[in-house]
């Protein structure tokens, strides 16, 4: 199984980035997505600066992919969108249909977490189009995930989200500039403030959700590092590790341990509850509520 | 070409109230998961479905059968049985979400009108146009994250027809991109076609106030002079930092009435009323107003202006009793 780190969901400035990703470059991660996925508002770093982390990080060795943005709105969107389909460097992920109208034909690019795949008619035709790797939706339930691979017959790499705060929902609006009732288009840029979100609690004081400008996360961390014997049955190729503020080569280095049998998973899990922002869950992969910690 | 009302039914009365009302369109659903109000005590079974279609065709409406939700590998032939269901029973197009159904559709009954559900997430004419060249869609629904002058760039560059929404319960997350509900309760929008549902919620009254949970979770919290609302995930009074407000959206319902003679102006082929899980009543309030609104706009154009009278009849049935144009009006965002 290899390790994948999703793409960074937090704004955060430049410098952090640039230290965060040479921090990765040194990370027992094998393959690392890059790119600006929430809100195109965000500039810290533009498309030729991730191109440029991209060359670094495949220089020490990491299979690089350039993940699209997952809610398209405007004109300018889509002009990054087509600059990111048309780089040939590297992969791309797909995270909406447009993405998938100007990948198609080309081969080798990845169906990412939004496509809402569910089951093998619709994977297969993404299959069809050139897309060479699927990342499950957080959603899906190991079980279900099982029977799409099963149905679809063909070997196709699969990644499952297996760490990180989930992302449950976009919007066109941004929750953050909410919070400080600043309208999105002189926002301030305020959620570079919240380097692992802005916490949302219920009114009886529990951690619910995470604000992230348009995205909505979960409060708790989804975390399948005990989960990996049945990652194993359900054929998964990639596990993905959504980043984090801190932590991270600590984090990567357990799922290394567990992964290559250095470590036994739930005492990996257990060494992985210290490094987490918040409480684990794992329901989605039980076909359970997501927010759910389930042990078999 | 004039603007289509399409509208919502969620039982054979709601239907027909529709029709009488002046809907060009009624939209419905089968009793299961195949659509996105997979609720208790509503929906179509086969025979209403035929009445219904009978009784709309009598009279010169269409009827549009919502298979919105996603199928997976282990249920995908009830999603298939339902798209054959709708070719048998002479309904004038299906509303589709996934890809692989859309594909059987195109495939198995080539005659069949394929719509794009807002479930489809399409939000830009590259993936609208992705779907009319993969599997022939005549028409998209667009999610309500777009501006007015968004949904003008899409209409310039798109043969495919599109219908925005116009009135009802407001989604604030992209359709078909929000896993709130499965999170919380493991009922999911996309694969059962229920957001908070009801039997996950309780309410209670405490010291504190009413309270309202959905599975165990605090949703909101109800003083006794305030009108305690449906707990919608999105739509509940949450603490950030040392606030507690409306995080993510207030108990509100989309109204466009006023952006009309824009909609028209711009090529919009059909205006969406949300609200199949509504009574009866409110399908017929909702669409005499917005007949005789769309009938007007179409003389008057940009000396349209909506009647006090009507505003006043969509406030009375608006969720929270409160409006809002949502993201076609820029600074909502």
């Amino acid at each position: 199984m290899k390790l994948a780190l999703g793409p960074l969901l937090y704004y955060w400035t430049r410098k952090r980035v640039l230290d965060f990703y040479d921090e990765v470059a040194a990370a027992p991660l094998d393959i690392v997505y890059l790119g600006e996925t929430v809100c195109s508002r965000r500039h810290e770093l533009r498309l030729p600066d991730w191109l440029d982390i991209g060359e670094r990080l495949a220089a020490a060795g990491k299979e690089v992919v350039i993940s699209s943005q997952t809610l398209i709105e405007s004109e300018s969107d889509l002009k990054t969108l087509r600059r990111i389909a048309e780089q040939a460097r590297f992969r791309v992920e797909a995270n909406d249909m447009g993405a998938v109208r100007l990948l198609a034909g080309s081969d080798g690019w990845v169906a990412g977490p939004s496509l809402n795949v569910f089951n093998d008619h619709t994977l297969g035709m993404l299959v069809e189009l050139g897309a060479r790797r699927f990342v499950a939706p957080p959603e899906m339930a190991g079980e279900a995930l099982a029977r799409v691979r099963a149905a679809h017959g063909q070997p196709l790499e699969t990644e499952v989200f297996a760490f990180g705060r989930l992302p449950l929902a976009y919007s066109a609006r941004c929750f953050t500039a909410r919070h400080f009732n600043l309208q999105k288009d002189n926002c301030g840029f305020r959620c570079i403030e919240f380097d692992d979100g802005l916490a949302l609690d219920t009114r009886d004081g529990r951690p619910f959700l995470t604000i992230n400008g348009i995205q909505t996360q979960s409060a708790r961390v989804h975390n399948l590092l005990g989960d990996l014997p049945a990652l194993a049955d359900a054929a998964v190729d990639i596990l993905r590790i959504s980043p984090q503020a801190h932590h991270m080569a600590a984090i990567a280095t357990l799922f290394a341990d567990a992964v290559g049998g250095r470590r036994a998973p739930r005492e990996a899990f257990d060494a992985s509850r210290a490094l987490m922002p918040a409480e684990a869950c794992n329901g989605f992969w039980h076909g359970r509520a997501g927010i759910d910690e389930y042990v078999a | 070409m004039a603007i289509e009302l399409v509208c919502p039914a969620g039982s054979l009365p709601a239907l027909k109230t529709a029709v009488d009302a002046g809907a060009d369109c009624v939209y419905v659903g089968l009793r299961d998961a195949t659509n996105a109000r997979n609720f208790t005590g509503l929906n179509f079974d086969d025979r209403a479905l035929a009445d219904g279609v009978a009784y709309a065709h009598a009279r010169g409406a269409k009827v549009l059968l919502a298979l919105n939700t996603y199928p997976r590998s282990d249920n995908w032939a009830r999603w298939t049985a339902a798209v054959d269901t709708a070719a048998e029973r002479g309904i004038d197009a299906v509303i589709l979400a996934d890809p692989g159904l859309m594909r059987y559709a195109l495939r198995t009954h080539p005659s069949l009108r394929r719509h794009l559900s807002v479930q489809g997430s399409a939000t830009s004419y590259e993936a609208i146009n992705f779907y009319h060249e993969q599997f022939g869609i005549q028409r998209a629904v667009l999610p309500r994250v777009l501006s007015l002058a968004q949904v003008e760039q899409v209409i310039a560059h798109t043969p495919v027809e599109i219908e925005l929404f116009g009135f009802g319960g407001l989604c604030v997350m992209v359709e078909g991109r929000c896993a709130l509900s499965a999170y919380a309760t493991g009922e999911s929008p996309n694969c059962n076609g229920a957001c908070s549902p009801g039997k996950y919620v309780r309410w209670e009254q405490t010291a504190a106030g009413m309270e309202a949970r959905v599975n165990g979770i605090l949703i909101d919290r109800f003083a006794a002079d305030e009108r305690a609302g449906y707990p919608t995930l999105c739509k509940g009074r949450f603490a950030v930092g040392s606030e507690t407000y409306y995080a993510i959206e207030e108990p509100t319902s989309l109204n466009t009435l006023e952006l009309l003679p824009e909609i028209a102006r711009m090529g919009v082929a059909a205006i969406k009323i949300e609200g199949r899980q509504r009574s009866p009543a409110y399908v017929g309030q909702v669409t005499r107003v917005w007949r005789q609104a769309i009938d007007r706009v179409a003389h008057e154009g940009d000396r349209f202006r909506p009647d006090a009278a009507w505003l006043r009849e969509l406030a009375r049935v608006s969720e929270g009793q409160s409006q809002t144009l949502g993201a076609y009006h820029r600074p909502w965002k």
